[in-house]
């Protein structure tokens, strides 16, 4: 894809100021060819368990075709707090602090739009999920990358969000656990980071949609903290946990303001989220955790095989304590993440993505998805290996 | 008997998959290859673990189909044992793929595998109906398999998701 540096008149500075997602470039390059082990997907593989479709299919027998509430479905609002409460201790008000979306994705949106005004700094902290930086950009936000190491296990530290912080800086953008490098922040971790961004009296944005795939301990959100609950949007969405990528369903949490704000910009953009789609949801929280149980057990031991395979075939990988990513290094291969993907691909069939693409700190890393088959995962080792023996300096 | 969660687990992966080798079982429960080899063999010799076999399609293999019918069997039960005697008598037979003493309308369920439809009407008319405490059978012939031991016959549902995802 060639990037044209003219300034076309015809198209928005915004627009025109961020690139197109380098995820997508390697989605181009890996959709030309055949007989792919792919690694580079980040949804489950599971399809959306039997029941919650059937209750979407239900909701258009039944008539169910119209608008719901521009905040969602009432009853789907109250299923949410209920669930967040009882599974991560995060109570909020179904009438006036939760919203469901079009997707975790527009949650996002939405929570930039409500809280930067141009000009603004927001701090994104990475390697992490590719829109964050490009959506405050178009909110006419600056972006602030603060780059995690490995060293750290990928985890931001009081130091570094301080080194990043200006006059400016208005928001922070964290999301644990971590795509793309499954790292998860402890209650303690999170409490040393609250306290750097009260000081400077700054907002939060907290993407927990991987939250119930967390295996070593159980999610811990930043806005259980002391006074963080009121300057916190919580971000998450049944896309990953409930396998339902496809039906675009996500929601925020957050204080009354902040979710008034959201809601009107939802209302004149969205509307509403699909109807069937919220039904679906509904039939998810109320019968569906057991599915989830039995999918992040089946996650884990993936993980579990992937660590160690990893490990022997001198692939150095940190252990992902969330979400279903293994984010290794390939450093020791001295090619940097995009040849090193690129040349993997080509050589082996096996689609990873870059670490690069990611932002700053995932350079000399690769994102490895193990949300696919065990057989896929087992021969995707041994096609790596080889590749490694050739490669590996 | 007492199964401890690694256990169970190791019993729920390979129900699911009996082929999976000890070397990824041992890495899927952070076990060493030699834990789930004793795991194994003790659930084997507990009889937790019966056999490991696999679901096969024969309908796609050229001259192997069978014939499988499901026999409901009214039964009188003995003095003492019961139907135990009659069940045992009966799934001795080769023919017999499964028995399950049931509630409700009959007392015994029977599923019978056989090459053809008349071999099976001549092991109900030969063999069973003639045992003694038999009263009377159903025969239902199955038509099409569709899901066996949990697995889906031609469900379709492969992976379609695109290669490369955010």
């Amino acid at each position: 894809m060639v990037q044209s540096t003219k300034v076309n008149r015809r198209l928005s500075k915004s627009v025109q100021s961020i690139q197109p997602s380098g995820i997508r470039r390697f989605f181009d390059l890996a959709s030309t060819m055949d007989n792919i082990i792919s690694l580079g997907v980040g949804e489950p593989d599971f399809v959306t368990p039997w029941n919650v479709r059937e209750a979407a299919f239900s909701s258009l027998e039944r008539g169910f075709t119209a608008y719901t509430a521009n905040a969602g479905l009432l009853e789907l609002r109250e299923e949410i707090s209920k669930y967040m409460s009882q599974q991560f201790a995060l109570p909020y008000s179904p009438d006036s602090e939760v919203l469901v979306t079009v997707g975790a994705s527009e949650a996002i949106d939405l929570a930039i739009r409500a809280l930067v005004d141009p000009g603004d700094e927001v701090i994104v902290v990475e390697p992490t999920f590719v829109s964050y930086a490009p959506i405050v950009s178009l909110a006419g936000g600056v972006p602030v990358s603060v780059g995690t190491k490995k060293e750290d296990e990928f985890k931001v530290t009081p130091a570094q969000l301080e080194a990043a912080i200006t006059p400016k800086t208005k928001l922070v953008m964290i999301c644990f656990p971590n795509n793309p490098t499954g790292a998860v922040m402890t209650k303690e971790e999170l409490e040393l980071i609250s306290h750097v961004i009260k000081k400077h009296d700054l907002l939060v944005l907290s993407d927990e949609i991987y939250a119930e795939l967390s295996y070593e301990t159980s999610h811990y959100s930043i806005a259980r903290l002391p006074d963080m609950r009121d300057r916190t949007v919580v971000i998450s969405g049944f896309s990953k946990a409930f396998a339902m990528t496809g039906w675009r369903l996500g929601f925020t949490l957050a204080p009354e303001d902040i979710t008034a704000a959201m809601l009107k910009i939802h209302q004149y953009t969205m509307m509403c989220a699909s109807t069937p789609a919220q039904y679906g949801a509904l039939e998810a929280l109320q019968n569906g955790l057991a599915d989830v149980k039995k999918m992040v057990q089946s996650y884990n031991q993936r993980r579990n095989f992937i660590v160690k395979s990893y490990a022997e075939i001198g692939l150095p990988c940190h252990t992902p304590g969330g979400a279903f990513y293994a984010f290794p290094s390939i450093k020791n291969t001295g090619y940097d993440s995009g040849e090193f993907a690129e040349k993997l691909l080509l050589e082996e069939r096996v689609a990873v993505v870059p670490g690069d693409v990611f932002g700053e700190g995932g350079e000399g890393h690769i994102r490895c998805s193990y949300a696919t088959s065990m057989e896929n995962l087992e021969e995707s080792v041994r096609r790596i290996g080889r590749f490694l023996e050739k490669h590996t300096r | 008997m007492g199964v401890n969660s690694k256990e169970i687990e190791v019993l729920q992966i390979i129900e699911e998959n009996g082929r999976v080798s000890l070397n990824t079982l041992a890495k899927m429960v952070e076990l060493s290859e030699e834990q789930v080899e004793g795991i194994l063999k003790k659930l084997e010799k507990e009889k937790v673990i019966l056999s490991y076999s696999a679901v096969i399609d024969w309908s796609k293999v050229y001259d192997q189909e069978n014939v499988t019918a499901m026999i409901d069997v009214k039964v009188t039960p003995q003095r003492g044992v019961g139907f135990d005697d009659i069940a045992k008598r009966i799934y001795r037979f080769p023919e017999v793929k499964a028995l399950y003493l049931m509630s409700g309308a009959y007392d015994l369920s029977v599923v019978i595998e056989g090459k053809s439809m008349s071999q099976i009407a001549r092991f109900v008319s030969d063999k069973l109906s003639t045992l003694d405490s038999v009263i009377s059978t159903t025969t239902h012939f199955q038509l099409k398999k569709y899901k066996h031991d949990g697995v889906v016959f031609e469900d379709g549902e492969e992976d379609r998701r695109i290669v490369v995802t955010p």
